[in-house]
């Protein structure tokens, strides 16, 4: 029957490759660790069965090679999330070797009972006190070699992040696995968890005498910068300044970093593509240059730009500011419907929508979830902020510029919560979720361990931009060539622009800007290129012919219109693997299409009024 | 009395987390970030317009919890209260 065996059985044909699996609470580093000892070497690999992509990495030890799985971080070994059921699955369908358990070492108090349950289950393990140093500096006091025996496990402090211990904790892990030769996969988890709970009383005896935690009252440096920081009366106006600083450098930083790569790939494309592509046909020469290359270079030149984002949300994040942001924002998010991690989703937003929906994984609730899928898209990422620059800068320039992208900004936030005030009502998007947040104590995050995570979110984000980024070059290419020998309106982007031009009209967008549209669905860093190849000029010479063709009001109805019209294709493909819904995919566009028109026709309309 | 109604730097100690109608795993979350019985428990601040407290558990585990939330761990105080 089902129940005859629960716990950890051996398996009679142990692995080919020794497995361990690394499982341990949110926010004890155990990815640093991973990292560290996979030298950042791992590979999301797909398990049969399991509905998420794990990492893995093959590691040499002691010259025998070793699988190590990271296993999503959870809280408890039986608990009811998604990713609890994940690491619960994993454990049922794949032998391993060992289990390689992190625990924050200043928690230790309620962390053992991750261990204890892992004893429980009868796995084999090994115990890593990461943030070792942290511990120390709040007094907590571990004996770990009897916490060692009491636990039938090796205990070794590390940190992770600044690499002690480390080399003593994999040697330990060496020895161990060298004593593992069987493999074991555990049969009904849950049941046997419920039937062998890890008790209070197990824990107290586990800890008695081998840990001693700090005084109850101790006010620690975190908690003096956090009477400022969360003050009640200082902490929001703190906050709101701290995220103007944020924009205020990218603008004064960010922006002006497209300039000199601009002049690089400018100076590459004249000296070294041109010439050798010369001997092509003329329609090839223009398909490589215009339709791809210029696909490249947009991508490029704004690179520093979305790297700098990631800089500033990693160090933010790591710092454990973040969880403050939340914190300060609950109260009001709450009456959206949403809680103070969707305000933070939708920080992340601005700099690129997609890490920023990945990131509502944290959210339990469906319901919420989708809400606040449906929501990031209107933030204003730098794509879309690209296109602000270029069109602004044009028609509205010096500080009256400055001020309508501040405006627009502004909007960006405005509009997103009143759709989620409104939204929320109905009953696809309501939800009671329970808000509890860790907040962890302030740390200081280490340049590598920010440069690190920075690359691994750029190389990400190459990977996904660029197909897209490309394709939307083709296609105006393509749209702009054909029918052959025809210019401007009868090409066939013009034919497509005069084909919407009854429903744009009215909202102050001319032809030639609708395709510029419909190629920033594709990919928005395209859309101004878009543009310089309908108008059949360069970019420089673009900005002269928008500032005389355009009016203020039509430039800035542009604007509005791309800031909310549609997630770009990418977005629209993260939003469609997070949601698994079809259905919530395509109200995803077309919400955002409908809302794009009202209230860029409540502007224009009315602004052309308030000018008569 | 619940976790709501203490007033900041009041100590007391955690009895137990309400599982009836709540959602299933929300006492298994809590008792793993250390609310179990016995163990002691104290607000630090409450956020103005009825927003979350931060509450500490233990000595060296912070988290914010929502007043709805925190209305469903009950709580016993500490006689000799101090701050």
């Amino acid at each position: 029957m089902s129940t005859c065996h629960s716990g950890a059985v051996v398996k009679e044909a142990p692995n080919a490759t020794k497995r361990i699996g690394v499982i341990g609470q949110p926010n004890t580093g155990k990815s640093t660790f991973f990292n560290r000892i996979t030298n950042a070497n791992a590979a999301v690999a797909n398990w049969p069965g399991l509905t998420v992509d794990l990492m893995k990495a093959v590691v040499k030890l002691n010259q025998e090679a070793v699988e190590f799985v990271d296993l999503p971080g959870i809280y408890d070994l039986n608990g009811f999330t998604d990713d609890e059921k994940v690491v619960q699955r994993f454990l049922e369908s794949f032998a391993v070797n060992m289990i390689l358990v992190v625990l924050n070492a200043s928690q230790i108090d309620r962390q053992i009972r991750m261990a204890l349950q892992v004893k429980s289950l009868g796995l084999p393990g090994v115990v890593l006190l990461n943030m070792a140093d942290e511990a120390k500096r709040y007094g907590v006091q571990i004996k770990t070699l009897e916490l060692s025996e009491r636990l039938g496990m090796p205990v070794y402090p590390i940190s992770a992040k600044y690499g002690t211990g480390c080399q003593g904790a994999i040697a330990g892990i060496t020895r161990t696995l060298a004593e593992q030769p069987n493999t074991y996969q555990v049969a009904n988890l849950v049941e046997h968890l419920n039937e062998n709970p890890v008790t209070e009383a197990e824990m107290e005896e586990t800890l008695a005498g081998a840990v001693q935690m700090p005084s109850l009252t101790a006010k620690t440096f975190t908690n003096r910068i956090d009477g400022v920081m969360l003050h009640p009366i200082f902490g929001l106006p703190i906050f709101f300044a701290s995220m103007f600083a944020v924009f205020w450098f990218i603008w004064t930083v960010g922006i002006p970093s497209a300039d000199p790569v601009d002049a690089v790939t400018g100076w590459l494309q004249a000296t070294i593509l041109e010439p050798s592509l010369a001997f092509l046909p003329d329609i090839i020469q223009d398909f490589i240059i215009n339709g791809i290359w210029t696909g490249f270079t947009s991508i490029l030149s704004f690179l520093p730009l979305v790297a700098l984002f990631f800089v500033i949300m990693s160090a933010l994040e790591d710092s454990g500011y973040l969880s403050r942001a939340a914190y300060l924002m609950d109260a009001f998010m709450s009456k959206l419907g949403l809680d103070g991690r969707a305000f933070v989703l939708q920080m992340m937003g601005f700099g690129c929508n997609v890490p920023a929906i990945m990131g509502t994984r944290v959210i339990r609730s469906r319901a919420m979830r989708l809400l606040s899928m449906l929501i990031i898209p209107f933030s204003l990422c730098s794509a879309r902020l690209q296109v602000f620059i270029f069109i602004l800068a044009a028609v509205l320039p010096g500080i009256h510029g400055a001020i309508a992208l501040f405006l627009l900004y502004i909007f960006s936030f405005v509009i997103a919560f009143a759709l989620s005030a409104i939204l929320s009502r109905h009953k696809n998007f309501k939800s009671n979720e329970p808000f509890v947040l860790e907040i962890p104590p302030y740390r200081f995050p280490t340049i590598k361990q920010v440069l690190l995570r920075v690359w691994h979110e750029m190389k990400h984000f190459l990977g996904r931009v660029t197909t897209f980024v490309v394709l939307g070059t083709i296609v105006i290419w393509f749209l702009n060539n054909f029918p052959p020998g025809t210019e401007g309106i009868d090409t066939l982007a013009g034919q497509l622009g005069q084909f919407f031009a009854p429903i744009m009209e009215p909202i102050g967008i001319n032809p030639y800007l609708t395709v510029s549209l419909i190629i920033g669905f594709i990919a928005k860093e395209v859309q101004i290129g878009a543009l310089a190849v309908i108008y059949g000029l360069s970019d420089d010479t673009l900005g002269v012919k928008i500032s005389e063709s355009l009016t203020i009001l039509q430039g800035f109805s542009y604007c509005l219109f791309s800031l909310l019209y549609i997630p770009c294709l990418t977005t629209i493909s993260t939003i469609w693997g997070e949601s698994k819904s079809v259905k919530f995919t395509v109200f995803s566009m077309i919400f955002p299409l409908v809302v794009a028109w009202i209230v860029c026709f409540i502007f224009y309309q009315g602004a052309l009024l308030l000018q008569a | 009395m619940t976790l709501a109604e203490l007033k900041p730097g009041q100590m007391a100690f955690v009895h137990e987390v309400q599982s009836k109608g709540v959602e299933q795993g929300f006492k298994t979350r809590l008792e793993a970030m250390g609310f179990v019985n016995g163990k002691p428990i104290c607000v630090m601040r409450s956020a103005w317009f009825g927003g979350p407290l931060q509450v500490r558990v233990g000595s060296t585990t912070e988290l914010a919890i929502r007043r709805s939330e925190a209305n469903l761990v009950f709580v016993v105080i500490d006689p000799s209260t101090e701050n």
